[in-house]
């Protein structure tokens, strides 16, 4: 067996397969299916400052080798994660679980890490400045560099552990976001969120999302993702984790390639439940048939 | 309940109409406990860009032939994929998923109601409910005759009435209209059908004081409450229908009727 094993900032991986917030729920919901506690880590589900109800119905469209979603951060605020989801989940799950914080101001962002700093066994913290599904902020502040550099400072001082930084791909130049990220003190960058997109039926003449637009996953849009991540990767030193329709073990080494020294896995947990398993099982055999020692070999190892 | 990732082999794929057909699955290992009102997601395979499972409710569990059965209606290209399965492919179903219907006492008085291929999930519940004693009385609705699926099988269950559109068959009519409704006075009502069937069985429930729940079918992605697409608006806010459901007490849904 191939050494696994990466490193996001002050945060260790096992090995660098995770879940990618919003396709895991909390982690449980897949307990029957895998042994959770062979990830690398499991990002939960978006939490907010307050609680919100998320978007009316209908959220979800599929589309080519893609869907289209718009839940718009549903879930029950940060205290309501502390008191009820952590003592059980942390209980439960031994590998690192990992909160993707999303937020309408700097002010709940800010508010809403500090009290995850407060948890032993939450290690980092993913603050999701891109998500495309909710009216104010989420998105808007990772659409420019200086939205992103106000939001990652303010919560880089009232967040001590592993800070990732989640990017949204709707915007003309990820890197200029990324180096703003990394400039404020993010330890690392992960992208990419959804793609803005759009379902129509013809026969309504209707949209199918109540929010008419909402974003794009799943296999559709990996190579979008792949060069998104080939390009971050060469422009910030911080490490870069990849995501965006990773659905086999080959989808996440040729992240791996481009730069990535972690992945996500993210819609096709919706496919195959026990994919993250197969895809850490299919990572080590890649490794042992090219005869590398270490995981590490093949980050950034594409040869142009 | 524990979930489980199955692979089955079809052992039949019969069309019951133009738009209806049923697939009779087999598994190698013994089938696990299933619940009427519960569902599986469906992979599609063989057809590349249809990435997400289709959920289908359970129509039948037969543990002596270790079979289950789903009834399916071609809505689109999944489940027309579906449809051309011939015996020995190989099907990959998640399962059981969601909650299923609450079991009666065995002397309560039960209609089960259902629509088109809403009856799917009310021939298991009213096999088990005559299998733990009760005696189910079932009342299929649909716009002709043809459509009126595994007429034979509910029969061989209870009492079983009919209403069609265009009275092709029993009585014509909407279900609600049925005369067996305006004669008979059940304990509970349990309905599957499309949104505006269920939603006049809701309002006839609320109208007798009848307990009443319902199947839905929200448009899923994950079937195991992990992405928070199936929402449903209830009295205890936004809930997964994958979940929480498929099954929902008719008061705990905020229905404008």
């Amino acid at each position: 067996m191939a050494n696994l094993k990466v490193n996001i900032g002050n945060l260790q991986l096992q090995n660098p397969v995770m879940t990618a917030s919003g396709t895991f729920g909390y982690g449980t919901e897949f307990s029957d299916f895998i042994d959770l506690n062979r990830l690398g880590g499991i990002i939960v589900k978006g939490t907010t400052r307050h609680a919100r109800e998320g978007n009316p119905y209908p959220r979800m469209a599929e589309t080519p080798s893609g869907m289209l979603n718009a839940v718009g951060l549903q879930n029950k605020g940060v205290e309501y994660f502390i008191k009820y989801i952590y003592p059980e989940i942390s209980e439960k799950i031994n590998t690192n679980i990992i909160v993707n914080v999303s937020g309408s101001t700097v002010e709940d962002y800010t508010e809403t890490a500090a009290m995850i700093n407060e948890l032993d066994k939450i290690p980092a913290i993913e603050l999701n400045i891109s998500c495309p599904n909710v009216k104010q902020g989420g998105m808007a502040f990772g659409v420019t560099a200086k939205g992103a550099e106000a939001v990652v400072s303010s919560v880089r001082k009232a967040y001590g552990k592993t800070l990732i930084v989640k990017l949204s791909p709707n915007v003309t130049d990820i890197t200029e976001i990324a180096r703003a990220a990394e400039a404020a003190g993010a330890d690392s960058v992960s992208l990419i969120n959804t793609l803005l997109g759009m379902a129509i039926d013809a026969d309504k003449r209707t949209p199918i999302l109540s929010t008419v637009t909402g974003g794009m996953s799943g296999p559709a849009v990996k190579p979008i993702a792949l060069r998104m991540v080939w390009q971050t990767a060469r422009a910030v030193k911080i490490p870069v984790i990849g995501l965006g329709g990773i659905t086999n073990w080959r989808d996440a080494v040729e992240f791996l390639l481009a730069g990535a020294t972690a992945i996500q896995v993210g819609t096709a947990n919706f496919i195959d439940p026990a994919v993250t398993e197969k895809i850490i099982d299919g990572l080590d055999e890649y490794l042992e048939k090219y005869k590398f020692q270490s995981v590490q070999d093949i980050i950034g190892g594409l040869q142009v | 309940m524990k979930k489980y990732i199955a692979n089955l082999t079809v052992v039949e794929n019969r069309p019951l109409n133009d738009t209806m057909f049923l697939t009779r699955l087999k598994g190698e290992t013994p089938l696990p406990e299933m619940r009427p009102g519960q569902f599986a997601e469906v992979r599609v395979d063989n057809e590349a860009d249809i990435l997400l499972r289709r959920p289908i409710s359970i129509n039948f569990v037969d543990y002596d032939k270790n079979e289950l059965w789903l009834l399916i209606q071609k809505a689109g290209r999944g489940t027309r994929r579906l449809s051309m399965l011939k015996a020995g492919d190989c099907l990959n179903l998640v399962m059981p998923l969601g909650n299923g219907f609450t079991m009666p006492a065995p002397e309560e008085r039960c209609i089960l109601i259902g629509g088109g291929v809403g009856v799917a999930p009310l021939l298991y519940l009213g096999h088990e409910i005559k299998r733990h004693g009760g005696k189910p009385v079932f009342l299929l609705g649909a716009r002709t005759e043809s459509l009126i699926a595994e007429l034979d099988l509910f029969q061989s269950l209870g009492d079983t009435y009919v209403t069609t559109e265009d009275g092709s068959m029993g009585e014509k009519g909407f279900v609600t209209g049925h005369s067996i409704l305006q004669n008979t006075r059940f304990d509970r009502i349990y309905t599957c059908g499309p949104q505006p069937m269920m939603k006049s069985v809701v309002k006839y429930a609320s109208a007798t004081d009848t307990d009443c729940e319902v199947s839905l079918e929200n448009r899923m992605a994950c079937g195991i409450g992990a992405c928070l697409c199936c929402v449903e608006k209830t009295t205890e806010g936004h809930i997964c229908v994958c979940k929480e459901g498929p099954v929902f007490n008719s008061k705990k849904l905020l229905w404008q009727i």
